[in-house]
């Protein structure tokens, strides 16, 4: 196996003594999906800055295609492209002036960058935008003429820091269809997300990133796996009963389970046998479901027994 | 590795010093197109100027009494200075603009000369500044400005401001690395231009102030370089101006632009 990515022990510290990244290691499989998945403030935009060289790490080592990116940067940054996550698209160029622009400070001459330029804005479905100011663009097309502008010099590692961010559910579909594809060309991707569909959809392999630290990783289906083969999904009649039943379940078996409304989730460890204990609890407490479902466990409750908390809920709490 | 290979040979091959010149040059270009295409930015760099013509030509100039010549051209050199201070907040503005909104993070990941970020922004301000100034001149002469002491004069008394201006807008562009955002940039940099300007020889003869405020006034760096102006302008002796000017400028640029680049590289 060939590593595309490697970090040891990555440490950054920012004024004021907060520790983004303490401690953080991870390996990255040439020619795979990586996903950073956590909530916002879990440090995942930093390592992704440290890897591609924009900050510098406090402590650890991290290289990219074998180039150390502190002592060899500049050969990292000739390898690696970067989308991040505020679409950095030049509100005053046109579309085109701008992947012209980047491509000429890629080391492209001026002739090949433009006719680069010209044939990602047709991959990106830009064309019809391509003189006109980006400030005219749709969120949607920023995201995407900032994934071309990371791609102009064929990178064989791209970060995405959290690519979707803001895009209606079409523009998301869309984008992982692009990446699917670069991806079957040979490129490593290493991305950040805070959406479990996202990150299950496109990663071979996923960290689980809290606190500035890898709390878990593995293969998507691995990382459900840990949680048991199911999870019951009931609805109660009001949000009362269904923290009612909250307080129940976790003094009859000890296991707090996630309350989102008038629902109540709970992962369960031998499927079918301990819906019967379940129904009996409730039916002992006169507390029926309106409706009851068992389902494949998700990433979201992968997150939640993690972290102990939901990634979405901390999204006011997060990052500058 | 035929991808790796593919993007060797497209890439232009440069080192060290033309690499520097060449993204500055693209740096430099896209900073003078986005200030073409910003209308507020061409209000601040050139309207504003005229304005403070007009102000001081018509309503205050009455009552200003200055030596020798006429309040017009006492007032022009004055007013190349300000237009290109007050220019430089431009500068502080734009690079804490590209801070803020995540272009500078998309420099630092590409395999570009750093120092080109800075040295770009820093030459788009002084072509600027080249523009406004010729456009501050020709409205001068609309209101009866008149260059006394020949045009070849006249212009090394551009160059000096031009080249006064470039050393600030080095300073500048340290606040704008320095400030939390743009806002902040403006607002940091007016206090700092306000007294250099107005308690200085630009609009009014240092001898018409207070005591106590005459020593500063007479010889901080603006008035310096409004009197070397203006010597080159209207006529008089002009050596030991010129020469404070050129020193001034030259120390500035010696001390600020190695502390905006090393700021530049401590943001991170």
């Amino acid at each position: 196996m060939t590593l595309a990515i490697e970090a040891v022990d990555l440490v950054k510290v920012f004024k004021g003594g907060v520790r983004a990244v303490d401690g953080l290691s991870l390996e990255v499989e040439a020619g795979t999906v990586f996903g950073l998945l956590g909530p916002n403030g879990a440090g995942k935009t930093t390592v992704v800055r440290i890897l591609t060289t924009v900050f510098l790490p406090d402590s650890g080592r991290a290289s990219v295609l074998g180039h150390d990116v502190v002592t060899a940067s500049e050969e990292v940054r000739a390898n690696i492209g970067l989308a991040g996550q505020f679409a950095a698209v030049d509100e005053n160029l046109t579309g085109l002036e701008n992947l012209r622009m980047i491509g000429q400070l890629t080391r492209l001459s001026r002739n090949t960058a433009v006719a680069r330029a010209n044939e990602l804005l047709e991959l990106f479905e830009l064309t019809d935008a391509a003189k006109r100011i980006a400030k005219t663009y749709s969120g949607g097309m920023r995201r995407r003429l900032d994934l071309a502008a990371a791609l102009l010099h064929k990178p064989s590692v791209l970060f995405l820091d959290e690519p979707t961010t803001g895009l209606d559910p079409y523009s998301r579909q869309a984008l992982w269809g692009v990446i699917e594809e670069l991806v079957n060309e040979g490129t490593t991707v290493l991305l950040t997300t805070q959406y479990m569909e996202e990150a299950d959809r496109l990663s071979n392999v996923i960290a689980v990133v809290d606190h500035g630290k890898v709390i878990s990783q593995g293969t998507p289906s691995e990382l459900k796996s840990t949680l048991g083969a199911t999870v019951i999904d009931l609805e109660m009649s009001s949000n009362e009963e269904a923290d009612r039943l909250g307080r129940l379940l976790l003094e009859k078996i000890g296991k707090q389970p996630r309350l989102v409304g008038a629902g109540v989730e709970l992962p369960l460890e031998n499927g079918p046998a301990q819906v019967r204990e379940l129904l009996e609890i409730m039916e002992a407490a006169d507390l029926m479901p309106v409706r009851l479902d068992l389902r494949d466990p998700s990433l979201d409750d992968v997150f939640l027994s993690l972290t102990g908390h939901v990634a979405a809920e901390l999204q006011e709490g997060g990052r500058k | 590795m035929t991808v790796a290979a593919k993007v060797h040979s497209e890439v232009v091959a440069e080192r060290g010093l033309s690499r520097f010149f060449s993204d500055m040059f693209v740096v430099t270009e896209r900073n003078i197109i986005a200030l073409v295409r910003i209308p507020q930015s061409l209000f601040f760099s050139s309207v504003q100027p005229i304005m403070f013509v007009l102000l001081f030509r018509y309503v205050f100039g009455g009552a200003i009494n200055v030596p020798g010549h006429s309040y017009v051209d006492f007032l022009m050199p004055g007013i190349f200075l300000q237009t290109v201070a007050f220019g430089s907040i431009g500068t502080a503005i734009g690079l804490a603009e590209d801070l803020h909104k995540g272009f500078i993070e998309r420099f630092r990941s590409l395999p570009m000369a750093r120092s080109a970020v800075l040295a770009g922004r820093t030459s788009a301000d002084l072509i600027r500044n080249i523009g406004v100034l010729i456009l501050i001149t020709a409205v001068g002469i609309l209101v009866g400005f008149r260059i006394h002491a020949g045009i070849w004069a006249f212009l090394g008394g551009l160059l000096l401001i031009l080249l006064f201006a470039y050393a600030l807008s080095w300073g500048f562009s340290m606040i704008g690395l320095l400030a939390p955002n743009t806002e902040t940039a403006q607002v940091m940099s007016f206090p700092l231009l306000f007294p250099l300007t107005f308690a200085s020889s630009a609009f009014v003869p240092v001898q018409s102030m207070p005591g106590w405020l005459q020593p500063f006034a007479n010889n901080q760096p603006f008035s310096i370089l409004v009197d070397a102006m203006r010597a080159l302008s209207n006529g008089g002796p002009t050596a030991d101006y010129v020469i404070k000017s050129l020193l001034w400028s030259v120390g500035l640029l010696i001390v600020l632009a190695p502390l905006a680049a090393r700021r530049f590289r401590r943001s991170f």
